[in-house]
């Protein structure tokens, strides 16, 4: 063994230096914060799905009431409880525009002389339930996403300020949210919807009047944490004033956890607007919502349970979708932390 | 302990009362009257009903009145029903409501923690992947979608159960039950296996892995029983959603509850009911808090409840 080694020829070797000044060098580029988040990200299929799913349902809010030249809110009671018919897969003997009428399937497109395709029916005032699903749907959103937005920012100014600031500040902010927090949100909602005029100021109102709690609770926890460590008092020795270690060192810091919570408070403000309208508290008529739209169907799920199927199941790929991508985008951002 | 017990009692009450007062001024700005075909009457038969209802005085003195009863526990009299007092109403209608809420809380979290603990023993298994897929549903879909479905499916088409209304004996109890039992259910899954995860990875698993133990017995004696402690805290917005599911389900089925009557009482503006039931659900949510937050520093000695002082 040892003479085969000494047998391997000099000039297959080559005597290489260490420069010691590149020992430190760093070899990968280095990645930010949310660069390294969205390498975690990537990897959770689930999260991933959902985010293109929802980016689908987003586009089909927006373009999906101009879609099939019906508009949503013109009566047309010869047209009325049509059941789906869609061109291309009527064949396939679902979506044919078969019914029920009495206990028997008749084609009831047919029979009422109707040419027009209503894609998922129309209800009993012969209104294009595919148009009104999707207007629903943009409301819906529209109403989670005014509402996480309140949350938001009165949530990180409210906790920021309480955690920022501390000492009396700190104790009275904290009271008040001690017992704002006692109160179940439900009552709030409820109580608030009942003295506003309906409508849709009145359901974001009403979701997020305690609905930045929360939000402000874990800010304030989160700038507790953070704005007694070394990096926030080496600013504070260079001369940085209150705005700026806020805004520049402390905000940065917050933001992962910022996001994971909207990313949850999105959903549960689509379910309470849904929830309000199915009770009969939000949206009046002839607004479409995704709850009032379950809520219509509803009323007529015996007979023509399209009506109740399609916004049941919209309402339900959304909000599964956001809880997926709020579960990835917590794992991702902060793998720490746990439900 | 007792301070800190103390000092929560005294909150809760603080709460109580801002609610009862918010409730009583919000009740009075409301757009119109809980006396139906009020406008028909002339002035001295709408005397002679104010008069009857105490609403003929000025609001200070109702609101002060309101406030007497209430610390007697009289919560005062129904509108709609004629003469009923909103104490009678509730509990003549707290059975079938406590009865639907009992039955998901324990079916839910049964079923919950069986899954969490399937998922978290067989981690990034297809049961793991299958539970937490369900688990997942069962946090996103709405209860009221979820009751309509079993309504749809399970009583009006295959006709397995009753549709709706109390009067069929446990039969009645199930589908209610089972669309409130899915939000527990959810939550207890998710929440044990996190708990379980980190529990197995723990120096004393290890350990009792060192001493020879077997799966089973480390599964259920350590890891299960330290998992299972953390799991009271989910028990508040467990609470939570099953008032807020017990409003929509019961109207769904027909239930005669607490969560029915409440919505047909906003539906006719009878003012003392409402406040009665917003006080009664507030009260029960606030006490269930308090409860979760007590038992939990009794049961795990490693918390301390008073805060990080102690």
């Amino acid at each position: 063994m040892k003479k085969d080694i000494e047998q391997l020829p000099q000039e297959q070797f080559e005597r290489i230096h260490i420069d010691s000044s590149k020992a430190e060098r760093i070899e990968k580029p280095s990645l930010s914060f949310w660069q390294d988040a969205w390498l975690r990200l990537r990897k959770n299929k689930a999260a991933i799905i959902s985010m293109v799913v929802l980016v689908l349902v987003v586009i089909m809010a927006l373009i999906g009431p101009h879609l099939n030249g019906h508009d949503g809110t013109t009566q047309n009671l010869r047209h009325a409880n049509l059941p789906p018919k869609m061109q291309g897969i009527e064949n396939l003997g679902i979506m044919d525009g078969v019914g029920n009428l009495s206990g028997e399937k008749v084609d009831l497109y047919a029979m009422k002389k109707v040419d027009e395709y209503y894609w998922f029916g129309t209800d009993g005032l012969g209104r294009d339930l595919f148009t009104r699903l999707w207007e629903g749907t943009q409301i819906s959103l529209l109403i989670a996403f005014v509402a996480a937005m309140i949350d938001l920012v009165i949530g990180v100014i409210y906790g920021g300020i309480s955690g920022y600031f501390g000492g009396r500040t700190d104790d009275v902010m904290q009271r008040i949210v001690e017992i704002l927090i006692g109160i179940p949100t439900l009552i709030v909602v409820i109580l608030m919807l009942m003295i506003m005029e309906p409508g849709l100021m009145a359901i974001i109102i009403a979701i997020s009047i305690t609905g930045w709690i929360g939000m402000s609770r874990i800010v304030r926890a989160q700038i507790l944490k953070f704005k007694n460590q070394e990096f926030v008092l080496a600013a504070r020795t260079l001369g940085s004033n209150d705005s700026k270690i806020i805004s520049k060192h402390l905000l940065p810091n917050v933001l992962g956890i910022i996001v994971i919570n909207t990313m949850f408070t999105i959903p549960s403000a689509i379910f309470f607007e849904a929830f309000l309208s199915f009770i009969g508290l939000g949206l009046q008529p002839p607004s479409a919502s995704l709850g009032t739209l379950i809520n219509d169907g509803f009323k007529v799920m015996e007979f023509q349970p399209y009506v109740l199927l399609f916004p049941s199941l919209v309402i339900s790929i959304l909000m599964i979708a956001f809880n997926l991508i709020g579960d990835g985008l917590r794992d991702a951002l902060d793998p720490k932390m746990k439900d | 302990m007792v301070k800190y017990i103390g000092k929560r009692i005294i909150y809760m009450f603080i709460t109580m009362f801002l609610i009862a007062t918010a409730t009583f001024f919000l009740m009075q700005t409301l757009p119109g009257s809980p006396i139906a075909s009020y406008s028909k009457l002339n002035d001295t038969q709408k005397a002679i009903v104010e008069k009857k209802y105490g609403i003929d005085k000025p609001k200070p003195v109702q609101y002060a009145i309101y406030m007497k009863n209430l610390a007697k526990g009289d919560l005062g009299t129904s509108f709609a029903f004629k003469g009923k007092s909103v104490n009678d109403l509730l509990a003549s209608r707290m059975k079938p409501s406590f009865i639907l809420g009992a039955q998901a809380m324990v079916f839910g979290t049964i079923v919950g923690i069986l899954l969490g603990m399937i998922a978290a023993l067989k981690q990034n298994t297809f049961w793991d992947y299958g539970s937490t897929f369900f688990a997942i549903l069962g946090i996103s879909i709405p209860s009221f979608v979820f009751a309509t479905l079993l309504q749809y499916y399970v009583a009006s088409q295959w006709h397995l159960l009753p549709v709706g209304l109390w009067n069929d004996g446990w039969k009645s109890s199930v589908l209610p039950s089972l669309a409130l039992a899915m939000g527990p259910l959810a939550l207890s899954a998710r929440f044990i296996r996190t708990e379980m995860i980190e529990v197995m990875g723990s120096d004393y698993i290890t350990l009792a892995k060192a001493k020879g133990a077997n799966g089973f017995e480390i599964a259920f004696k350590h890891a299960f029983r330290n998992a299972l402690i953390p799991l009271i805290t989910v028990l508040g917005p467990v609470a939570a959603g099953l008032v807020t599911g017990s409003l929509v389900v019961e109207q769904i089925f027909a239930i005669p509850g607490i969560g029915e009557q409440f919505v047909s009482s906003i539906m006719v503006n009878d003012f003392a009911t409402i406040m009665g039931t917003t006080l009664f659900f507030s009260a029960f949510l606030i006490v269930v808090i308090f409860i979760v937050d007590i038992l939990y520093g009794v049961i795990d000695p490693r918390i301390r409840v008073a805060g990080g002082k102690a």
